[in-house]
């Protein structure tokens, strides 16, 4: 913490290599947090930030946003929270593609944004390798690429990358689940996936098993559902049937957590705790009124592309991110995955998304 | 334009000229003149632009490639459910890492050849299982689309598959005459469907079985044969738009042309080809993709979500069907 409040002292200085991508984590999360504000309590953290006028108006900017359609909570919020923090900027013109889950129609998008000379795009792909073809081709015709969640199968396809961190997840998870049932070697641990063939899925589950041995602990049970209501409920009526006996089980994500909790509640079982995954409201009051298996989520932020706005409007002003140092917006910002407990979940609720 | 094939001609020669295949063809261009108009009021130069035109043309060419078997099935008195999986399962077996490395070694046509074999290949078994199994085309078809969907996800184990062989991927990023290589496939196919469709034989047996089967095997044509035929050439289209989504993605994934059938029958029908056979139309296929295309288009440039989109493609089917049904109406009471 000392390394960063000394950054953001001296951070007239310019000119250094921007290569800080790890460090940028906290520091992008903080801004992340404050999106619904309106800019001029921006940075009210760091007073010195504020002062170098980030958020000032200037010249104007085009964004062009495109996003996968919002069939679940999580994607329906990447998109209200882009277009509320575009909103509050008085220099920020939003061309909102919102796309099907057809990578044909998102490349036309994307292909239009290019036609229409904007200054930057903001590109949450369905597929990150499918998109990556046409977003080189943006990057070639000189308007920067922010690509979020999904990443591109190229280096040369984006200016900045913001990322959740889906291993992270996993070990959030599974180091909780560790801290609670440590010393029983014994116990049942079962994981609820979500779209299997996802590398994000493979990502969280790989996280979540790293994190359970380190505890001795390992996956007993694990299925796989689609991130649907009705997938989390079929999912998890054939685990509570497999398995008489659970101690903890993880859900990778909150939207299909609603049929988990709800094939739960038919089978009549308590006998173990859940942690979920993403962070949606609905999780957040079940934590806080304590009155469900559900103890405690992972964050997985659903401010990610609201992030990519106010980055591709920094790069396009030419400006440097927050508390950093270093010259220009760093390549990947990688965001952090916090578990939500009944001690910390007020701190929250205000990121939380209605699934 | 207007030589469209006519399924009963002295029906049809009875009626007035509007009501006929000139007239359908003619209210498609008035339909798709109108939505270009909206397109340059509301967009202004955004749209009225020659690369806004080969943005529309590219989007419009994958669904194209499609829609041109799709209108021989449909004429034919079938229905093709199965092309958007067979595409994408053409994506991913003319993308594996074997593919991939075979092409290396001799040639990036054999990923092409590829996708054209899987494509024809689940298309002659559809045929196989409608005209000789005697198994109702809705049924066989619904049938591919969830087996082909099935193998693709476990032939790429449900991972996306990067092309990165460069013969390939020089050969469908490059432009010809200023046009996209990937719009003149969907221009070559058009033209080939449209000369097969009204200048040949094969065309005219088409409308032959699909307005009588029974008729049409008295008079001599070998039903069955020609219906494995037709169901084989929609697997090769279906061949042919994988390949052009491969290069438009550069990526082959199971996911790939998911709910593409619909789009493409809505397509075709609105183009004026009858949903019960017997007669059909190429150049208003073409017309018909190219309105869902413009569509989607004209909706971007002015900001307006997919889901109103939807809306107005749900109200344009109906429109299109009523008007088609008016005619049908006046054709067969004359």
């Amino acid at each position: 913490m000392s390394a960063r409040t000394e950054l953001a002292r001296s951070s007239r200085r310019r000119r250094t290599v921007a290569l800080a991508a790890v460090a940028t984590t906290a520091v992008l999360l903080a801004a992340g947090c404050t999106s619904n504000e309106p800019p001029e309590d921006e940075g009210s953290a760091a007073p010195q930030v504020a002062a170098e006028g980030n958020d000032e108006p200037g010249e104007k900017v085009v964004i062009g946003f495109s996003a996968p359609a919002a069939d679940h909570g999580w994607m329906g919020a990447i998109t209200k929270s882009a277009v509320d923090t575009a909103e509050q900027y008085s220099d920020v013109e939003l061309r909102q593609a919102e796309a099907t889950n057809d990578v044909n129609v998102q490349i036309s998008q994307v292909e239009q944004f290019i036609n229409d000379g904007v200054d930057a795009i903001v590109l949450l792909p369905f597929d990150g390798a499918a998109l990556t073809e046409v977003a080189t081709k943006a990057m070639d015709a000189g308007i920067p690429v922010i690509n979020v969640d999904r990443e591109f199968s190229s280096p040369f396809a984006a200016r900045a990358t913001v990322l959740g961190d889906n291993y992270g997840m996993g070990v959030s998870a599974g180091t909780y689940i560790c801290e609670q049932l440590g010393d029983n070697p014994d116990a049942v641990v079962a994981e609820i996936a979500g779209i299997d063939s996802l590398p994000l899925t493979q990502d969280r589950s790989k996280g979540f098993k790293d994190a359970l041995s380190d505890c001795g602990l390992d996956v007993d049970a694990r299925v796989a559902a689609d991130f649907t209501v009705q997938g989390g409920e079929t999912a998890t009526s054939n685990l509570l049937q497999a398995e008489p006996k659970i101690d903890a089980i993880w859900n990778h994500d909150d939207d299909q957590g609603v049929g988990v909790l709800a094939a739960i509640e038919n089978a009549g079982r308590d006998e173990f705790f859940m942690v979920g995954g993403a962070g949606s409201l609905d999780v957040m009051e079940h934590i806080k009124a304590d009155d469900s298996v559900l103890q405690a989520t992972v964050i997985y932020p659903s401010t990610q592309a609201a992030d990519g706005i106010k980055l591709a409007r920094l790069v396009v002003h030419d400006k440097n991110m927050g508390d950093l140092v270093s010259a220009g917006v760093p390549r990947t910002t990688q965001l952090y995955a916090p578990v939500v407990t009944a001690d910390n979940v007020d701190q929250y609720m205000s990121i939380g998304f209605r699934s | 334009m207007s030589t469209q094939v006519d399924a009963s001609p002295a029906a049809e020669s009875r009626s007035s000229w509007l009501s006929g295949p000139a007239g359908r063809t003619v209210g498609l261009v008035v339909a798709l003149v109108l939505l270009a108009v909206v397109g340059v009021i509301t967009g202004g130069e955004r749209f009225a632009s020659l690369d806004n035109v080969m943005t529309i043309l590219r989007l419009a060419s994958v669904t194209g490639v499609l829609a041109i078997g799709m209108t021989f099935v449909i004429t034919a008195g079938g229905i093709d459910l199965s092309v958007g999986s067979v595409l994408g399962l053409a994506t991913v077996w003319a993308s594996t890492l074997a593919t991939q490395t075979m092409a290396e070694d001799l040639h990036w046509t054999v990923m092409v050849l590829t996708g054209l074999a899987v494509g024809t290949a689940a298309g002659l078994i559809n045929g196989l299982i409608i005209a000789y199994g005697k198994v109702v085309a809705f049924i066989a078809t619904l049938a591919m689309m969830i087996a082909a969907r099935g193998l693709a996800e476990m032939i790429s184990g449900r991972q996306t598959q990067v092309v990165q062989v460069d013969g390939f991927l020089d050969f469908v990023r490059a432009d010809f005459i200023g046009v996209p290589v990937l719009v003149w496939m969907f221009i070559v196919v058009a033209v080939a469907g449209w000369f097969l469709f009204n200048r040949t034989t094969f065309g005219r047996r088409t409308v032959a079985v699909g307005g009588n089967a029974e008729a049409s095997r008295l008079a001599g044509i070998k039903v069955q044969r020609h219906l494995l035929y037709v169901y084989g050439l929609s697997g090769l289209t279906a061949g042919i738009a994988g390949v052009m989504m491969l290069g438009r993605t550069t990526a082959g994934t199971s996911t790939n042309g998911l709910y593409y059938e619909l789009e493409v029958i809505a397509a075709v029908v609105v183009g004026g080809t009858l949903l019960i056979g017997g007669r059909g139309t190429i150049v208003g296929t073409v017309i018909g993709v190219l309105i869902f295309a413009m569509l989607t288009n004209v909706f971007t440039i002015n900001n307006l979500s997919i889901s109103a989109q939807n809306v107005a493609k749900g109200v344009i089917i109906v429109v299109a069907v009523l008007i088609q049904q008016r005619f049908a109406a006046r054709s067969t009471s004359t």
